[in-house]
């Protein structure tokens, strides 16, 4: 249990430093930002205090947004997700979930796919959505939550390969 | 009494969600309200020690272009110096104590830049420790880049004219038609001067200064050069599109002005209002 403590925590403080200084400056292409911190929420002990877990959401994002002069925006959107992550989980890995034994590194390859594509998508939006602010802005919101979330998806699935633990 | 606690417990975590939701809204609102921006800015000691250090790279590895910069700005500071020394004969000024000018500059360098999102903001290395205030403005040599919005001891905070509450009052160069520069939050290298009267003879490669209006900028700072232009829907102001002198995606070193007029100014408008 103290080892999975520390092992967020390291993974809190390293997201946050890799998304504000380096993730933060690519710009592909004028505004296409990967949001790779989203992993945090996403890779969280799904068996975890659900208190807990949205208070942590919420100060994963409010740290960026500190880093970026944003208000609140990326604290909303990682709150929502954070409280809509059992219905995500139960809709993308059905009654495996409800067992409480699932791990994301031994699930289906497709189920893990839209587990966090949807969770990117819904985070995207609320993200781009609070920062313009205004319903007359909606195509280019749709826009950069379809551009940047293909690219966050991509940054989350490599980050997991990489990271994964099959080898040992 | 009972039943209410308990459906406090039950309910927790909706409560708990909805109270954090509604306090990230509230900051989001915050930040949209020009002035208000309270406490939360990337002027603190914690972001902007974190992004000072990040910094330091960056500075090393641009330090050929900043040099560069550099003597190209001597140059032309160095031609109109040559120029003012044939015209005028320096000798006249004895009583230098009235000649103390109103604007005064500080330096200071850019560690957080942002450009992709619609509210962009500065992050600079000096604060109030240096003398650095909000209301002053922030140039480089080509033009210029915003207004000092929140300091704090050691960091300042800057509102980019990139930035969709950033207005500027700016002109035409060479007729002094004068209109508000603002940004539509798409492309960091074309901001928009609205409530240009349709008088005005714009052409297009026209260049944009700063308004002798402002409290802020002395008139006459660059700003950028008219790309594009119509009329808006009143048919009796132009939108022009302006492109900016500045590569807002790298700046480096900033010049930070202060009015030192500024107070006695607002003072005497203040009176006139009463």
């Amino acid at each position: 249990m103290n080892n999975s403590i520390l092992k967020n925590i390291i993974r809190f403080v390293g997201l946050v430093f890799i998304q504000v200084l380096i993730l933060n400056n690519i710009n592909f292409l004028g505004y296409i930002n990967p949001y790779l911190y989203v992993l945090f929420i996403l890779l969280y002990p799904f068996n975890a205090n659900q208190s807990l877990f949205l208070i942590l959401s919420f100060l994963l994002g409010f740290s960026i947004d500190l880093f970026e002069d944003s208000g609140g925006v990326h604290a909303a959107a990682c709150v929502v997700i954070a409280f809509i992550r059992p219905n995500l989980l139960r809709f993308s890995f059905g009654i495996s979930y409800d067992h409480q034994n699932l791990r994301l590194s031994t699930t289906p390859f497709g189920a893990r796919l839209s587990y966090i594509f949807i969770s990117i998508i819904i985070h995207h939006f609320i993200l781009f959505f609070l920062e313009m602010f205004s319903f007359s802005h909606i195509i280019i919101v749709l826009k950069k939550t379809l551009f940047s979330g293909i690219f966050s998806v991509i940054t989350i699935m490599l980050s997991l390969i990489v990271f994964s633990k099959k080898y040992r | 009494m009972q039943q209410i606690f308990n459906f406090l417990i039950r309910n927790k975590n909706n409560i708990l969600f909805l109270f954090l939701l509604a306090l990230a809204v509230f900051f989001t609102i915050q930040t949209h309200s020009f002035h208000k921006s309270s406490f939360i800015s990337s002027a603190n000691v914690l972001t902007g020690g974190i992004y000072s250090w990040a910094n330091d790279f960056d500075k090393y590895m641009h330090l050929d272009e900043y040099n560069e910069r550099l003597m190209e700005e001597n140059k032309q500071l160095r031609n109109v110096l040559t120029n003012l020394n044939d015209t005028i004969s320096v000798e006249n000024y004895t009583d230098t104590t009235s000649f103390d000018g109103t604007y005064y500059f500080r330096t200071a360098r850019v560690i957080n830049n942002n450009y992709a999102k619609p509210n962009n903001f500065l992050t600079l290395n000096q604060g109030k420790e240096a003398g650095i205030k909000s209301e002053f403005g922030v140039i480089t040599s080509k033009g210029v880049i915003g207004i000092v919005d929140r300091v704090n001891s050691r960091f300042s905070r800057v509102i980019s004219i990139l930035n969709s509450d950033s207005q500027i009052n700016a002109q035409l160069n060479k007729t002094n038609h004068f209109g508000s520069l603002i940004w539509d939050g798409k492309n960091p290298n074309i901001v928009q001067l609205v409530d240009v009267p349709r008088q005005a003879p714009v052409k297009e490669g026209d260049t944009i200064v700063t308004g002798g209006k402002s409290l802020i900028f002395p008139e006459g700072i660059p700003i950028g050069s008219v790309e594009n232009f119509k009329l808006d829907q009143s048919q009796s102001y132009y939108n022009i599109n302006v492109r900016l002198f500045n590569d807002m995606t790298n700046i480096g070193y900033v010049y930070v002005i202060e009015n030192l007029d500024r107070e006695e100014i607002l003072e005497l408008e203040k009176e006139d209002e009463q």
